[in-house]
């Protein structure tokens, strides 16, 4: 019979985390912003069919990069668990905290357990009641979860965009002002981003119950235009 | 109600996936549809439940109107004066309700998720036909309770993006469906209702004078069936009436409704004009 050899736990967790942020690396960022009416998420993403971002409730939303097909089951878990919680209770106990709670459980359980890591990072983003009071949980490939409240970054690259868009973010402003701020902290001083490069949607506060909208390629190249 | 799934993240195997089905979902999470229901033999034992009653939906040029009266009544006795029985269902379309109030709303709290989850889950919504196929099976489901007298009727109406025009449609107790061309009542006024409809309709009818002739078949259902509510000058309730066309689903603002009724009063008086010059918008 053939005998394992030993491998150190730290050196197991190393690899796996290794394996996973190189797999979160390989695809193209994103980021969340607030806005005076609510939250902006934008995503580098050439595809107008398979989507980064999502509706989850009345006022949260989904993202992720990474996998696609990974990201996108945690996606329509969220869904369900909203979902259920909102029959089984009512409409306002479904919430942000506890669905990112969820998706850390999951997301560590696999990072502990099984053979391969999940390849995604997520985020779940709540529209306050009152400007300011956003919430956005940003959870990683292992289940460390990150509770942020002015923007967010998701992806390989986010060290770099997290310091441009320090610069360039203010929670006061209207939409147009927020999306160009994304983009440009998305595209970094060498590039220029147009609609078709993009995937963007917000959650409005003005918007009534369902507070989620996509904002089609022509009116993204319309904001852009006007933010100048 | 117990849902061991909300206990932790609902992830499912590729053989249990309960796909963008609402319905799917809850029994994929143990929820069984009809835990309380009464046996057949002992139909007597069922007290007076509320029962939801007059309903009218009818086309016009640009979609469609849909109103329903406020009253529920348990027997000979009136237990509600100010329920709602028409709702939104998705963006595009409303239903209607009558028959037993409390399956009936539990059926749109059930249909109005089922259309959204879908929404969510497929990213994109389910086609008009698709959700008037989902109410005839949500229908079907509830034949058991219907035959221990817990009937559910509903209408749904809505625009059709995809043919670009108002389509409505009505059920029976076993999940037929059936859309009609020009109107549809239901309920125990439906009668009195559908006549009146019937005698004042006609192809591409102004949205105006839709409203204004659900209203007054609304009016003439309450006049003859003890069951249906008229409008209630007294407490200020007023029949709800919703129009449907390309931008969506829309209640019609009580005061805007009152105007129109006490305008029918003053034409029925004698005294005024039921003709109808303003259209619903203006009034909001």
């Amino acid at each position: 019979m053939n005998m394992p050899f030993y491998v150190a736990p730290e050196q197991i967790m190393k690899d796996r985390a290794d394996y996973a942020r190189k797999g979160i690396a390989r695809g193209k960022s994103l980021v969340a912003v607030t806005y005076r009416d609510g939250v902006l998420l934008c995503a580098e993403n050439v595809s107008n069919t398979l989507r980064k971002i999502s509706e989850i409730y009345d006022r949260i939303a989904f993202a992720g990069v990474g996998k696609y097909n990974e990201f996108d089951q945690l996606r329509i878990a969220g869904v369900r668990h909203a979902d259920l919680k909102g029959y089984a209770y009512s409409r306002q106990d479904v919430d942000a905290r506890s669905l990112a709670n969820q998706y850390a459980q999951i997301l560590g359980q696999i990072f502990t357990h099984e053979m391969k890591p999940m390849e995604v990072e997520i985020l779940v983003a709540e529209l306050g009641d009152e400007p300011g009071n956003e919430q956005l949980f940003h959870i990683l490939y292992d289940g460390t979860v990150n509770d942020e409240s002015r923007w967010s970054v998701l992806g390989g690259e986010a060290d770099a965009i997290s310091e441009r868009l320090g610069d360039l973010h203010d929670a006061g402003v209207e939409v147009a002002a927020a999306l160009q701020a994304a983009v440009t902290a998305l595209a970094g001083p060498e590039r220029t981003l147009v609609g078709d490069d993009l995937e963007v949607a917000i959650l409005d506060r003005t918007l009534g119950r369902r507070c989620f909208r996509r904002l089609p390629v022509a009116e993204v190249d319309d904001l852009l235009a006007a933010a100048g | 109600m117990n849902l061991p799934l909300l206990r932790s993240l609902p992830l499912f195997g590729a053989g249990e996936d309960p796909g963008p089905s609402f319905t799917g979902l809850l029994a994929a999470a143990g929820h069984p549809r009809d835990a309380g229901l009464p046996d057949a033999e002992n139909r007597a034992d069922l007290p007076a439940v509320a029962h939801a009653t007059t309903v009218v939906a009818l086309r016009h040029r640009d979609g469609v109107v849909m109103a329903g009266d406020r009253r529920a009544t348990a027997g000979n006795l009136i237990s509600h004066r100010t329920i709602e029985k028409v709702y939104p269902a998705g963006r595009h379309a409303g239903v209607a309700i009558a028959g037993a109030a409390g399956p009936s709303m539990e059926m749109v709290r059930l249909f109005q998720l089922q259309l959204e989850h879908y929404e969510k889950v497929e990213g994109q919504p389910l086609s008009l036909e698709g959700q008037a196929n989902q109410l005839s099976q949500m229908v079907r489901a509830n034949l058991a309770s219907a035959l221990r007298g817990l009937v559910v009727v509903p209408l749904f109406a809505g625009w059709d993006e995809r043919r670009r025009c108002g389509r409505l449609f009505q059920y029976d107790v076993t999940g037929g469906r059936y859309e009609e061309q020009d109107y549809a009542a239901g309920g125990s006024g439906s009668l009195h209702a559908g006549t009146v409809v019937k005698l004042g309709f006609r192809p591409a009818l102004e949205p105006a004078e839709a409203v204004d002739l659900a209203i007054s078949a609304l009016f003439q259902a309450a006049d003859e069936d003890s069951a249906t509510g008229g409008p209630d000058l007294i407490r200020g309730i007023f029949p709800v009436v919703v129009t449907i066309d390309e931008d969506g689903y829309r209640r019609l603002d009580d005061s805007y409704v009152e105007e129109r009724f006490r305008r029918l009063l003053a034409s029925i008086d004698g005294a005024g004009d039921s003709r109808t010059e303003q259209d619903p918008d203006d009034a909001n």
